[in-house]
């Protein structure tokens, strides 16, 4: 186990998670962790097992054997509603947003506002909506169009403003700008940036090693659902955890 | 972020679009309700009588209730198939109940609670037991009417309470009970769909269902809510049904179930789910309700009736497909 960045105790540890579906052992035995203000990055081939294993932390699955501790306490996140009850917010790598419905709708999907008459206050929820989505992506006009009809980084954008609003505590962002141009991927890059610093811990999950290299803290590599193992970006060159993704060897000078 | 905020009229745009497409489809419907209307009149000397447009507006009202009720399955992307079954049993239980003696008040709502149970049944299956909507109201369907013959035998159940057939064939404030019963099922219906957080979540389940459960919604929850108030709408149909003709007919019903879903469909819902509106299943009701009347008016065989019912709910399915887009 590493030892605390900020002499602080973990905000997060999963250890020694498994799943399997069928025969299948999408994730084996992984143990991570993640700090207050901390971004842990996981690296891997498709398939290795990074969303399966965020999955278990944001309620989507159940881990057929191990323990997350959150602040140091055992939880039991049984359902996503549990993890969002805890402070977890998940953008995923499917976007889990329901087509016919627009964006309002979609980022305050399970969470709507309503009126003091019980019902939904559909004024106050596209107030905000439009709010936290136009500050990500000044281009986003079509607020009351269905996402279905929104183009892929219009629809990446709902999903992360949907994560942001409703201030977690831990974040997992799962390839969360693999749709977006240029100029969106570096809004994001800079809201990771300014999330860290208000204490959220962030699982960032992203193919751009580049990206990883400027973002993370600490890297975690895992392949054919293990963990490779986990460094401190500091310690590292971009060669050695491509060495790590690929042959599934730990560098020498990691300790 | 110091970008400004870009307020454009382009939403508002989009947003008007979208209703516009709902309000036009209810305005044609609306515009062809009249033109049959109008046609029938003229080509029949019976159409245009107080005791034939009475006789549709009642029959229209059932299946409109019917088609509320399936409205709220077929956005879940769901079906009930059973729905006509559930008309027939809960037609002859209620009759069976007051039969026995039992309270013209109580009767009715032992037979809600029996619709209620019905619906209970079909969420189990296809939530708990992963059964596909299709089979799983369909096998219902079969089972329902077994148990509706086995309850009578074959036999009509006649001299029911005068009171109770005046349920549905009186008036009250001059307007017919019957439509009175279609308004005070409609408007909360409607506002459960589009103003409750139940309405909203249904349109999630039915747009992706994982999406839904990701989302923190309860998914069981909100199709069991769907199921019962289906078949509840259904049993409601058939006290109804009873009401008006005065005996309970364990085979009532035969076939509603496209009706229903026919009413729906023609009303804007859409099979594939998370497309579907109130107003819509009412006036696709009538619309079949005034065809197949306009149909024994004009001497029609009513076995081209159900061809055409068929045709029609193939025609239907098809454009709904065109609509959906492709992935
Ligand atoms: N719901 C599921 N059912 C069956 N197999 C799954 C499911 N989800 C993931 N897997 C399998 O688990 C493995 C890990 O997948 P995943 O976690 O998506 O990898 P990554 O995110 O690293 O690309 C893959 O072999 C994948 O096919
Ligand atoms: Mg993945």
């Amino acid at each position: 186990m590493t030892s605390s960045p900020m002499g602080v105790g973990p905000l997060v540890e999963m250890r020694n998670i498994s799943i399997h579906f069928g025969g299948i052992k999408a994730v084996d035995d992984v143990s991570i962790d993640l700090y207050p203000g901390e971004v842990v990055a996981l690296l891997g081939h498709n398939g290795a097992g990074k969303s399966t294993l965020v999955k278990v932390l944001s309620g989507a699955y159940r881990a057929n054997s191990g323990q997350i501790l959150i602040d140091g306490r055992t939880v039991e996140i049984g359902s996503p509603r549990d993890a969002k009850a805890l402070g977890i917010e998940t953008i995923y790598q499917t976007l889990a947003l329901a087509e016919n419905i627009d964006a309002p709708g979609n980022l305050f999907l399970g969470r709507e506002l309503t009126t003091p008459w019980g019902t939904l206050d559909d004024a106050a929820m596209e107030h905000a909506a439009r709010q936290a989505i136009l500050e990500l992506n000044p281009n986003f006009t079509r607020i009351k169009e269905p996402v279905k009809n929104l183009s892929g980084g219009q629809r990446q954008s709902v999903a992360i403003a949907r994560a942001l609003h409703f201030k977690a505590r831990i974040l997992i962002m799962d390839e969360p700008t693999a749709a977006l141009g240029p100029h969106e991927t570096r809004q994001v890059a800079d809201l990771i940036t300014r999330l860290k610093a208000k204490g959220i811990g962030i699982f960032l999950i992203s193919h751009d090693i580049h990206d990883v290299f400027s973002l993370a803290d600490r890297i975690s590599v895992m392949k054919n659902g293990k963990l490779v193992g986990t460094v401190r970006t500091q310690d590292v060159t971009q060669d050695d955890v491509l060495g790590m993704i690929i042959l599934g060897k730990r560098p020498k000078i990691a300790a | 972020m110091p970008e400004p905020l870009v307020a454009v009229g382009a939403p508002a745009v989009a947003a008007r679009r979208r209703l516009r497409f709902a309000f036009l489809l209810n305005l044609t419907l609306l515009g062809l309700l009249g033109l049959m209307w109008a046609g029938l009149s003229l080509g029949t000397d019976s159409f245009a009588t107080f005791g034939n447009f009475t006789n549709l507006l009642r029959q229209g009202s059932i299946w409109a209730i019917m088609a509320v009720g399936q409205t709220f399955v077929i956005i879940t992307a769901g079906i009930d198939l059973s729905a006509g079954a559930v008309v027939g049993v809960a037609g002859t239980v209620v009759a069976l109940l007051m039969k026995s003696g039992v309270p013209v008040p109580l009767a009715i709502l032992a037979t809600l609670g029996f619709g209620v149970a019905v619906g209970w049944v079909h969420a189990f299956g296809i939530v708990r037991m992963g059964l596909p909507p299709f089979i799983m109201t369909l096998a219902s369907l079969t089972a329902l009417r077994g148990i509706g013959l086995l309850m009578t035998n074959g036999q009509t159940i006649a001299g029911l309470p005068a009171e109770f057939s005046a349920l549905a064939r009186d008036s009250s404030f001059g307007i017919p009970n019957l439509f009175l019963a279609v308004i005070a099922v409609a408007v909360p219906c409607h506002l459960l769909l589009h103003h409750s957080r139940w309405g909203r979540h249904l349109y999630a389940v039915g747009s992706n269902r994982e999406a839904a459960r990701l989302s923190g919604i309860r998914v069981t929850r909100v199709l069991y809510l769907a199921y019962i108030l289906s078949a509840t709408l259904s049993a409601l149909a058939g006290i109804l049904t009873t009401a008006r003709i005065g005996i309970g007919v364990a085979t009532t019903g035969d076939g509603w179930e496209l009706q229903a879903i026919a009413s729906s469909v023609i009303g804007g819902a859409s099979l594939f789910g998370a497309v579907g509106s109130v107003p819509g299943p009412l006036l696709g009701a009538m619309l079949l309700t005034t065809i197949n009347n306009g149909a024994n008016l004009l001497n029609i065989n009513p076995f081209w009736q159900r061809i055409v019912t068929g045709g029609l709910i193939v025609a239907i399915v098809y454009l709904d497909q065109l609509r959906r887009p492709k992935r």
